[in-house]
Parts: structure tokens; C-alpha cells; sequence
């Protein structure tokens, strides 16, 4: 069979989701924020809410977001996103309505936010990407840096005595009443997008039943500030990563 | 077992070498380029193993761009 037997159009079993835009993405090279805009817009279109999909993008390597998955997008001032993602499904109660947030955004200036918005119960998922640093404004500490990590902040490693200890948002939310799902994911592997793809699915789900908030945390790389590769980047957090922030569905009452 | 032939099709100027997909292939049907880039100067991914390839996507499912089609088809 030669090469152009197998390629086919009838024979395409992977490509890039149709809702992601052809533009080129803006992220560094390995970043896990691809994966997860591709989850993003392939559950988005499996579920046929292409047309009633808001999402609310936030300030952070993120930003862009709403050039890159062809769904209604409103962009939040920094941390608000949960705020905003309130008031849109509110007056839009048939909309599908979503955050994408870095832990910059939503672990740190967005803190009250995102707490208050889990606890009312609002029927919305956030997305939270943590990388543990701050991306865009160049790799400072952030609250979700581990313990003895180092950033242009903590040149020496984030010590306690001095910076305090690493936040555990999804921890958080499983204590409040409000949620429904809280998940814990990973994009680093085959198996894991696959298993984060069905958390994402399943948080939607609930949030168009209407069943309370959502959280999916998706542990992941900033290869660029943690100064490695993307593929060291990804057994560094095997290594690192997971032994602090445990993969798994941490909560599900849906 | 009728075996599957697979075959990928990389966006060369969508890539940005980042290797993830040559670390997710099985059987290193990717690799990146040694001397070609493209127009960012990136060292983009190409298939160097032609014949090999089963159309797992493995490698297609952990590109962070979205830049590689995968076709699979059974041999007859």
C-alpha cells in the first residue's frame, strides 16, 4: 500500500478539531495549554455546543484564548473571570459557560472570586491551569510554586519561613458546598488527555444539568520557565508535581 | 489480524519542534530536523519511518498545535 493510499480523507482518524482556528497559537513551543485548548474544542463541538458556548478568557498566557477556539468569548479583567462567567450564565441560563484561568489568575488575584463563585453554586466550570509559576510576565513565584522550586522571585527556592506554602485550590473547592465536580488532571501523556478530555466532558455536563460549579485543574508544564525542554519539563512534573497536587476526581456528586 | 498502516501528515509551518510527538510515537516513526527549518526557524517534525507508522495518533494527540492529521487504513 503506498503512502498516498493511506492518505485519504475517508482515512483521517486524528486532525485538528474543527472549532480551533487556523491561526497559530501564540504559546512557547511544548506548552500544555495547547492540549488543553484542543480538549476544549473537541468537547465543545462533541457535545453540539458550538452556537450556545460563552467562554470568559483570562488575563495570563491565556489571554488570547478567544483567538484560537471559535466559540463567543468575553474577556475578564485579571482574576474576574469567575465573576463575570456568574453574571453571563445567569442571564444566558441555556449557554454553556466556562473560565480558562492560569494559576496566576485564579490561585492568586482571583482567589475571592473563584471562591465565592464555587460556593454559590454557580452552574459554570472553571478550567485552572497549573504550572505553578507565573508564565507571561516571566516566571515569578507564584501561589501554587512548590516548595524548594525556584523562580526569578525565589532565586534560591520557595522556602515557608519566608514565602509561606503552596495553595491547593481544588482542596478548596471540594470543602464547599457549591461544587459539584472537582477534578485533578494532567495533559503530559496519551492516557491522561484522554482521562482529562472525559473530565472536562463530564463538567460541562453538570454544569448544563445545572447541578452547581466545576472545577478542572490541570496540572501542567511551563517548559519556558522552568528553563527545560518540554519533554524534561513533563518528567519533572511526574516527579515533582504529582507527589504534592494528586491526580483524580477529588469530589463528584453529580 | 489484518495489520493497520498508518501515516501523519505534519503542518510544517504550524510546528514548533517542540518534540513532544517524537517522544510520543512507539515505534520512532517521528523525528525532528536536523537541518531543515521552517519560515519561524523552527527544527519541525517529519516522518522518517514511513512504512512503520500504524496510525496510533498518539503522536497527533499530544501535539500542543494540533498540527499533525493522522490517516490509518487497514492492509488488505
Amino acid at each position: 500500500m503506498t503512502k498516498e493510499e493511506i492518505m485519504q480523507p475517508e482515512n483521517i482518524v486524528y486532525r485538528k478539531p474543527e472549532l480551533l482556528n487556523d491561526v497559530p497559537m501564540h504559546y512557547c513551543p511544548g506548552c500544555s495549554h495547547g492540549v488543553v485548548h484542543k480538549l476544549v474544542a473537541e468537547v465543545i463541538a462533541e457535545m453540539g455546543m458550538t452556537d450556545k458556548t460563552i467562554a470568559i478568557s483570562p488575563v495570563g498566557c491565556a489571554v488570547f484564548a478567544y483567538k484560537y477556539i471559535d466559540v463567543d468569548w468575553q474577556e475578564a479583567a485579571h482574576g474576574r473571570a469567575p465573576a463575570l462567567a456568574s453574571a453571563v450564565k445567569r442571564l444566558w441560563p441555556d449557554r454553556l459557560v466556562f473560565t480558562y484561568q492560569g494559576d496566576g489568575d485564579l490561585a492568586c488575584i482571583g482567589t475571592g472570586e473563584t471562591i465565592h463563585a464555587l460556593n454559590r453554586g454557580e452552574n459554570i466550570t472553571i478550567i485552572f491551569i497549573n504550572n505553578a509559576i507565573y508564565g507571561m510576565t516571566g516566571g515569578q513565584m507564584a501561589p501554587t510554586t512548590l516548595l524548594g522550586m525556584k523562580t526569578v522571585t525565589c532565586p534560591y527556592g520557595r522556602v515557608p519561613e519566608l514565602h509561606g506554602y503552596p495553595l491547593k485550590m481544588a482542596d478548596i473547592a471540594v470543602g464547599l458546598q457549591g461544587t459539584c465536580y472537582v477534578t485533578r488532571q494532567s495533559v503530559h501523556s496519551v492516557a491522561a488527555i484522554m482521562k482529562a478530555k472525559k473530565a472536562i466532558r463530564k463538567a460541562f455536563e453538570y454544569s448544563m444539568q445545572g447541578k452547581g460549579s466545576n472545577l478542572v485543574e490541570i496540572v501542567s508544564t511551563c517548559n519556558t520557565n522552568w528553563r527545560m525542554s518540554p519533554d524534561k519539563a513533563n518528567k519533572w512534573m511526574e516527579e515533582n508535581m504529582f507527589p504534592f497536587y494528586p491526580l483524580g476526581d477529588l469530589k463528584d456528586n453529580g | 489480524m489484518a495489520k493497520m498502516k498508518g501515516a501523519t501528515l505534519v503542518d510544517i509551518e504550524r510546528c514548533k519542534g517542540c518534540g513532544l510527538c517524537v517522544v510520543a510515537c512507539p515505534l520512532n516513526v517521528l523525528a525532528l530536523t536536523t537541518k531543515n527549518v521552517n519560515q519561524k526557524g523552527y527544527n519541525y517534525a517529519e516522518t522518517v519511518l514511513e512504512d512503520t507508522c500504524t496510525g496510533c495518533t498518539s503522536c497527533a494527540v499530544v501535539c500542543p498545535d494540533g498540527c499533525i492529521t493522522v490517516y490509518r487504513k487497514k492492509e488488505e
